[in-house]
């Protein structure tokens, strides 16, 4: 399950570095308001969809304004300017979160009861299940958009190169916040799942996910969204098998020692494209 | 000079030598994410030869950075047959995978940490400071700045004028992640312990914005940058826990009116009223 959620970290990395040439260092920051605004909300009684649905629309509208100060006003400075701003603003973020609720670990109320369903020896908890359904939908649909809409095109062209883009008519101004709009989307959406199902959220909550969502991404092949979701899958699950093999110290070394190795013998991750590789 | 004093400089030189650290592969066009890792590994390992072999510290530290370089020549050399991104990405992945393995390297006290029997004070360290901070500057006087320069700003145009690009940029990072070697050596043997935890991609990812703050196209802006963020969360202390936010929030309004960082090479031969040859047809233009 957890591997789900860095699948959709990594979406949400992979979809900006692919379309932008920029690694957005502010989605773990969006993530951890998903989770913090989830819980806000329900712990003043709002009732969960609510709660999530709200979540969202933090997460994006954060994300756009994240745009204005990294994207817009920059597209003639450095290559490394945009990084930098969006770093600053994971610590703007989190420091945040840090003065309006304090650094303490905040236990979300459990929702659901005891929802598990039993198959045989299988024991899958309903809202893990609705929580991956309701990914895999959104990454399909974002799939869909990608390549079947006029929209979507204009976006795989920005990606392409995005002065010819601008040349062909497509509005650069327009599309590059739906990118981060929908990469916060989907950072707050890990971020809901990740509150509802952990019941644990804390100011600080984005950084180890958003460093796993990288590891996810590279893996799969930068720019790649189902490399992203391979990747989270094979991160996720190397997690697992460390945990169990070697127990629960050698995790970040084995998970960190898989992504060192992919970066050396295949850079561009498992199912990336050779040209991106080049470009990136 | 009292003690808060005393603590405060010696973090703001050990910074210092870490910004250096950053900035020798942002010179030359590549990211280190790792500069932690790279710290912590020449912090452990002089640590671990002034415990036991009871080695002076000042031979001790430069050995941990000359390691720190070899581990760093390790890894450059088969990442940077790529471009772009990957650097950045396998030195984060390096730098967090040291520190796992540090937290379960039982010799040097794993998880708990690694006390330091040797002790050196702020001259010492300001001393190496000064010496990290010359040999950079130094380095940037001679025909290895100008390459350097030349393969940041076009790596294509550089390779055809018969510059072996590559051997560049792995010679700007090998020596950076020996600077930031000596640089965990030095608080190590200050601080009397230290531990893999202190050295997470945040410090990483804070070193390279004191660069990157500060402006990667001078010596100078190294300097500045970790300066600035050393003592401004220092003088912001007085609103506790908005400090970081108005910080955070300064950086952000820094890199939108000034993307290239505080100072740059063409604005200090201004100030000091030397105009190259280069300025001046610009300015023409």
């Amino acid at each position: 399950m957890l591997g789900s959620i860095y699948a959709i970290v990594g979406v949400a990395l992979t979809l900006s570095i692919g379309v932008l040439k920029f690694l957005n260092f502010s989605i773990p920051g969006l993530f951890m308001i998903g989770g913090m605004t989830t819980w806000v909300l329900i712990r003043h009684g709002a009732p969960w969809p609510i709660a999530a649905l709200s979540a969202l629309a933090v997460g994006a509208a954060a994300s756009l304004v994240v745009e204005r100060f990294t994207w817009r006003w920059m597209r003639t400075a450095q290559e490394f300017v945009p990084l930098v701003s969006s770093m600053a603003f994971l610590i703007l973020f989190e420091n945040l979160a840090v003065a309006f609720w304090g650094s303490e670990l905040q236990s979300v109320p459990q929702l659901f009861g005891t929802s598990d369903w039993r198959i045989a020896n299988l024991v899958i908890s309903i809202p893990q299940l609705v929580g991956l359904l309701c990914s895999v939908a959104m990454i399909w649909g974002l799939s869909a958009f990608l390549t079947r809409t006029r929209l979507g095109r204009g976006l795989r062209t920005i990606a392409e190169d995005s002065n010819t883009a601008l040349l062909l008519g497509v509005d650069v101004n327009r599309i590059v916040p739906l990118v981060f709009v929908i990469s916060g989307l989907f950072a707050a959406l890990a971020g809901v799942l990740f509150a509802l199902n952990y019941r644990q959220v804390h100011p600080f909550m984005g950084e180890a996910l958003g460093l796993k969502g990288i590891s996810a991404m590279v893996v799969g092949g930068m720019g790649n969204i189902w490399g992203a979701i391979v990747g989270g899958l094979i991160i996720g699950l190397a997690e697992a098998f460390s945990i169990r093999y070697f127990g629960a110290d050698f995790v970040d070394i084995s998970v960190y020692g898989l992504l060192l190795l992919i970066l050396i013998v295949r850079p561009t991750g498992l199912f990336g494209d050779a040209r991106t590789g080049a470009r990136a | 000079m009292s003690g808060y004093l005393e603590g405060v400089l010696v973090l703001l030189a050990i910074n210092i030598v870490y910004a250096y650290a950053a900035f020798l592969p942002i010179a030359a066009g590549q990211l280190n994410l790792g500069i932690a890792g790279f710290a912590v590994i020449g912090g452990y390992f002089s640590a671990f030869v002034s415990n036991q072999l009871a080695v002076s510290p000042l031979l001790a530290i430069p050995l941990g950075g000359a390691v720190a370089g070899l581990v760093g020549l390790a890894v450059a050399v088969p990442v940077l047959r790529t471009r772009g991104i990957y650097l950045a990405l396998a030195t984060f992945a390096l730098g967090e995978m040291v520190r796992a393995g540090i937290l379960n390297l039982e010799v040097v006290g794993g998880a708990a940490g690694y006390p330091v029997t040797a002790f050196i004070r702020l001259p010492t360290i300001a001393l190496f400071t000064l010496g990290v901070v010359g040999l950079v500057w130094l380095l940037f006087s001679t025909r290895f700045g100008i390459a350097i320069t030349a393969v940041h700003d076009d790596e294509r145009v550089a390779d055809l004028m018969g510059l072996n690009v590559r051997a560049f940029q792995v010679a700007a990072f090998t020596m950076g992640s020996a600077i930031a070697g000596i640089g965990g050596g030095l608080y190590a043997h200050h601080f009397s312990y230290i531990e893999a935890q202190y050295f997470s991609i945040s410090l990483s990812i804070s070193i390279v914005l004191y660069v990157l703050f500060g402006g990667t196209q001078s010596v100078l802006g190294p300097l500045l940058g970790a300066t600035v963020f050393t003592l401004l969360p220092e003088l912001l202390r007085g609103s506790a826990q908005w400090r970081y936010v108005i910080f955070a929030a300064i950086l952000i309004v820094v890199m939108v009116v000034r993307p290239q960082g505080l100072v740059t090479g063409t604005q200090i031969r201004r100030l000091l009223g030397l105009r190259s040859e280069f300025d001046r047809k610009e300015q023409a233009t």
